[in-house]
Order: C-alpha cells, then structure tokens, then sequence
C-alpha cells in the first residue's frame, strides 16, 4: 500500500431539518488500500457514502474522490469509481448476459469492450453455462460476486461496497473476500462497509463511525491493542454501545 | 411439543426449496434454524405460520395441523418476517394499536410481555415506522409480534443487517421472553448467533445437515482446525491452499482455519512449509471449532 491519496474528507457534514447525520468527519483513504467503514445501524454510514459517490450534497465540508471534488465535479466522480450495495445490485429480470451489457452502456464502455469484459467476466466466475439465465433465479451469493465484478467493468479507481456480503453463506462470503484481496492487489481502493466483525479484520484499516463522528481509525490490530480487547467485535462493542 | 414437523417438503416449478423436512421443537426451547439465504429457512417459516401449504408432509403448531387447523394457529403464535412488514406510514404507536385491535386485544392488556423493548423505543411512539432506523424497526417489529401474548414466536432473521451492538441486545431481549415460557423459533444466517441457541439445526439448500445443542454439534466434530497466520495475510491464503495436503483453508478474522487431510500431520512441516515461502511471524496454533467451522465443512 501506498500513501498517495485517492479520497479526502475534511469537515463533510450532512443536516436533514435539525438533525446532523454527518457531524464533520475527516479522514483520508490511500491508493490500493482496503478501508473498512463501520458503524451502527443509524450512525450516518449510509449519509456519508452517499456524498462520497456524489449523490448527496454535503451541507458543509470538503471531499475530493479520485482527485475531483464530490460537489463540484460530480460526473467525474460517478466515472472514477464502482458501486454495489445490498439491496440495489442488479436487474432480476434482465439476465447475466443483459445485465453486463446494461452496465457496461451505462459505464460508457464500447460494444467492442462489453464483449472482451464479458466474457473475462462469465470466464472468472464460472458463468458461461447460466449466462442466459435471469439474474433474479441465481443464489444470493453468485448474484453479489457477479455485482461485484459489474462494479468493477469501467475499471474504477476505487469500489464502494455497501454491505456486500448480508445472509450470504460462510464459504461464499470468503470467496467474496478473496476477490476483493485480488482487486486490492491490482491497485483498486477498497471501500467497504460490513456488520460481519471477522470482515473488519480483513480491512487494512478500519474507522468507526457512533452517532455521525469517526470514534475511532487505525488498523485492526492496533485498535483491539488501543482498546486492550481480543477482537474487532469487542472493539465495536465497546465504542458503540449505548447508541441509538 | 410445540412444533412438530415431518417430511415436510415444499417446492415451486422445478426448485425444491424444503426437501422432507424434519424436526421438532419443544415447549419453552431457544431453538435456532442456522443457514444462508436460500436454505429454505423463509420457506418454513412460511409453512409453520400458515401461509403456505406444503407440497408434501405434515406439520402441526401448539397440536394444530397447519392446514386443516390453521386459524387456532394464527391465533396463538407470533410471526416476524424477514422484510420489515409493518406499516410505514403509520407511526409506532399505531402500528402497534393496529396488531393489538387484529389479535382483539389492546395495548395495555400485553403491556408487561412488551414493556422491556417498547420502553427503548416510546421515545419515538409519534414517528412514522419508514422513519425509524434497522434497529428501532426491529424492535417494534418484535413488539407488534409478542403484542397478543403468542406462546410460539417465529423469528426469521431478525437480525440481518443489524449492527453487533443491536443484535447482542437482541439476543437477550430473546432470552428474556424465553424465561417467560414463550417457545422461540428464529433463524439467523450469523453463525456465531448459533451458540445462544438451545438446540440448532443447521440447513442448506432444503435439506438439514445436523441437529443438536451448539456444545454437542462442537464437540463432535472429529477434525482437528488450525488457526494460523503470518505477516502477509492474502498471500498466506494463497500458499495454504496449495499445501499438498491441504483439506481446507478460510480466512476467520484476524487468522487463517486450516485443516489437512492427513491424520498424522504436524503442525512444525507446515511452518516449514510457510518459511519456505518467505511468510514472517507464523503462528499455528489448534483451536476448538466454531459452529462456523463445522458448517463450512458440512
């Protein structure tokens, strides 16, 4: 890991009415790093990615993604990174095939490009025997690999990843991971959110959003060391108990 | 009994979702359906509660048959569902009036079963449900479930999505309800849920793999788990997995579980192993399973 930059945060503060759901958080995320972004349920997690992906204004506050500022260049933003979540992946009635070549238009990719991607993609993920089959009739897992491998067709700077890998089973929820390690390899900035606490310890570094501040940011280990605790659970649970 | 099931099978077109299903659940038990997302656990709960006939066996709640006797059925248990299935432009307080009128009964006759978990979200009985966050609506969820005094709760996944501070606290709001003789029945696809169970029942793909206490299923399990780690984590995933007699390697937090295949093998070959690959700071320690374990190995 290198310690070039690819996203500052200074101040970013998010209002809704009188409630403040980003309470000015800064911190820096560097190139190839896996970042994990933690927090309760309702500690603004959701409030300050949608801002980092420039799809939420900041009330006040400064980011620059990929080098451009979320406000003021926010097309270019959409065009330097990746996004999968949860609950919004894919199209369930368009096929695997459909799917890629839906994203791979919306990315700006060429007819051209869509074809050497796609079949890279139904290549590396085993696919090619289901790839006329509809996205809504595969496993969850298999859906959220797939997802992943969209998010990643225009080869973005760095990879938003909300939650990728909720209710997928054990072993499915490993391979996830080991494709993330790869892509964290090739230089792609991971950004990731996750309730699974053995998923933060796959992180390089790990923040800890309670009731819209950044508690808490370091690498695994010296955060159980700074806590004195044996796990990133433990960590979790110590700063954000009595929340909410 | 509270819950006894046989054979019970479901499937839709061509996909077998619960493939002869057995078990039963006794009076007053913590008992947990352990497996990912499209086990069949949904599918269960959906046949349990009535809201879907099965294909083939038989299943019977409280001594009711879940198809001829149905309506006792739905009187006497509680059901959450896995999507949030309240209504989101009421608000908390009506949500909850609205159950309580359905099941003929009101607010304050139930009060003391809900008190504990409506007390930490009263502060909000004026906000809209689609305005409460996961952990909030997952309470007043639970509530609305429990507001009829059920003597079973089907819970199913209540707690995907849930932060760990929400789902411990979770977990002894389950406890608690338990010590008030309401027998539980709750799914989770978190395995480390799995242990606060009485008895669990890990599935996958329609079938179940075992039944047993969590201790029991754990102190059966007749392999031996490495927990290993070095310096350079991907890279120790990679090596372990091309160990000739590897039998498998997932990472586990801040370790690596191996197993090898061999009866015989020793821990000092495989740190060996790792030195010849240039790994730094090894460590190979044998640990006991987790429940986690034993399901991957299934």
């Amino acid at each position: 890991m290198n310690q070039e930059k690819i996203i500052t945060v200074q101040n970013l503060t998010k209002t809704f009415g009188t409630f403040t759901a980003v309470k000015g958080i800064s911190f820096d995320v560097y190139k190839g790093e896996i970042f994990g972004f933690l927090g309760a349920n309702g500690a603004g997690k959701t409030t300050a990615i949608k801002m980092l992906i420039g799809i939420s204004k900041p009330s006040s506050g400064k980011a620059v993604v990929a080098g451009y500022d979320v406000v003021e260049n926010t097309e270019s933003v959409k065009k330097s990174i990746g996004y999968m979540s949860q609950k919004f992946s894919l199209y369930d009635d368009l096929t695997i095939k459909e799917n890629i070549t839906f994203f791979g238009g919306i990315y700006g990719l060429s007819r051209k490009n869509i074809k050497l991607k796609m079949n890279d993609l139904l290549t590396e993920l085993s696919l090619q025997d289901v790839a006329n089959k509809l996205v809504g009739s595969l496993p969850l897992g298999w859906k959220q690999k797939l997802s992943f491998s969209i998010a990643l067709l225009h080869e973005p700077q760095i990879v938003f990843l909300d939650e990728p890998t909720g209710g997928v089973d054990p072993i499915t929820r490993r391979q996830f991971w080991e494709m993330i390690y790869a892509e964290a390899n090739k230089g792609t900035t991971i950004f990731v959110t996750t309730h699974y606490m053995d998923e933060a310890e796959y992180c390089d570094r790990v923040s800890i959003m309670v009731e819209g501040v950044i508690e808490a940011l370091d690498s695994p280990k010296k955060l159980k060391e700074q806590f004195n605790v044996a796990s990133m659970n433990d960590v979790f649970l110590k700063l954000a108990r009595n929340v909410e | 009994m509270s819950i006894v099931i046989q054979n019970i099978s479901k499937s839709y077109q061509s996909l077998q979702a619960v493939d002869a299903i057995s078990f039963e659940v006794k009076e007053g038990e913590l008992f947990g359906l352990i497996g990912p997302d499209g086990a069949g656990k949904t599918t269960i709960f959906r046949m349990l509660t009535t809201l879907l006939i099965p294909s083939f066996g038989e299943a019977k709640v409280l001594g009711f048959d879940v198809v001829k006797e149905y309506k006792s059925i739905r009187n006497s248990v509680g059901y959450m569902p896995g999507k949030f299935s309240l209504y989101q432009d009421l608000t908390v307080e009506e949500n909850l009036n609205f159950f309580a009128t359905i099941f003929g009964t009101t607010i304050a006759e139930n009060y003391e079963l809900i008190k504990d978990i409506y007390f930490q979200i009263e502060p909000f009985k004026n906000r809209k449900a689609g305005a409460l966050s996961g952990g909030m609506k997952q309470k007043l969820a639970l509530c609305c479930a429990l507001i009829h005094a059920p003597k079973v709760l089907f819970l199913d996944e209540p707690t995907t999505g849930v932060d760990p501070v929400s789902r411990k606290e979770f977990w002894q709001m389950l406890k608690r309800l338990q010590q008030k003789g309401i027998t539980i029945l709750v799914s989770t696809p978190y395995m480390d849920e799995a242990s606060l169970c009485d008895r669990i029942a890990l599935i996958q793909k329609g079938k179940i793999l075992k039944i047993n206490p969590p201790a029991a299923i754990i102190s059966e399990f007749d392999k031996t788990i490495y927990a290993v780690s070095s310096l350079y984590k991907h890279k120790l995933i990679l090596d372990l997995k091309a160990y000739p007699t590897m039998h498998s390697v997932y990472a586990f937090g801040e370790f690596i579980h191996y197993i090898d295949e061999k009866s015989d093998f020793h821990s000092q070959d495989l740190n060996n192993y790792l030195i010849s690959k240039n790994h730094q700071k090894i460590e190979i320690l044998a640990i006991e399973p987790t429940i986690e374990d034993i399901f991957m190995d299934l």
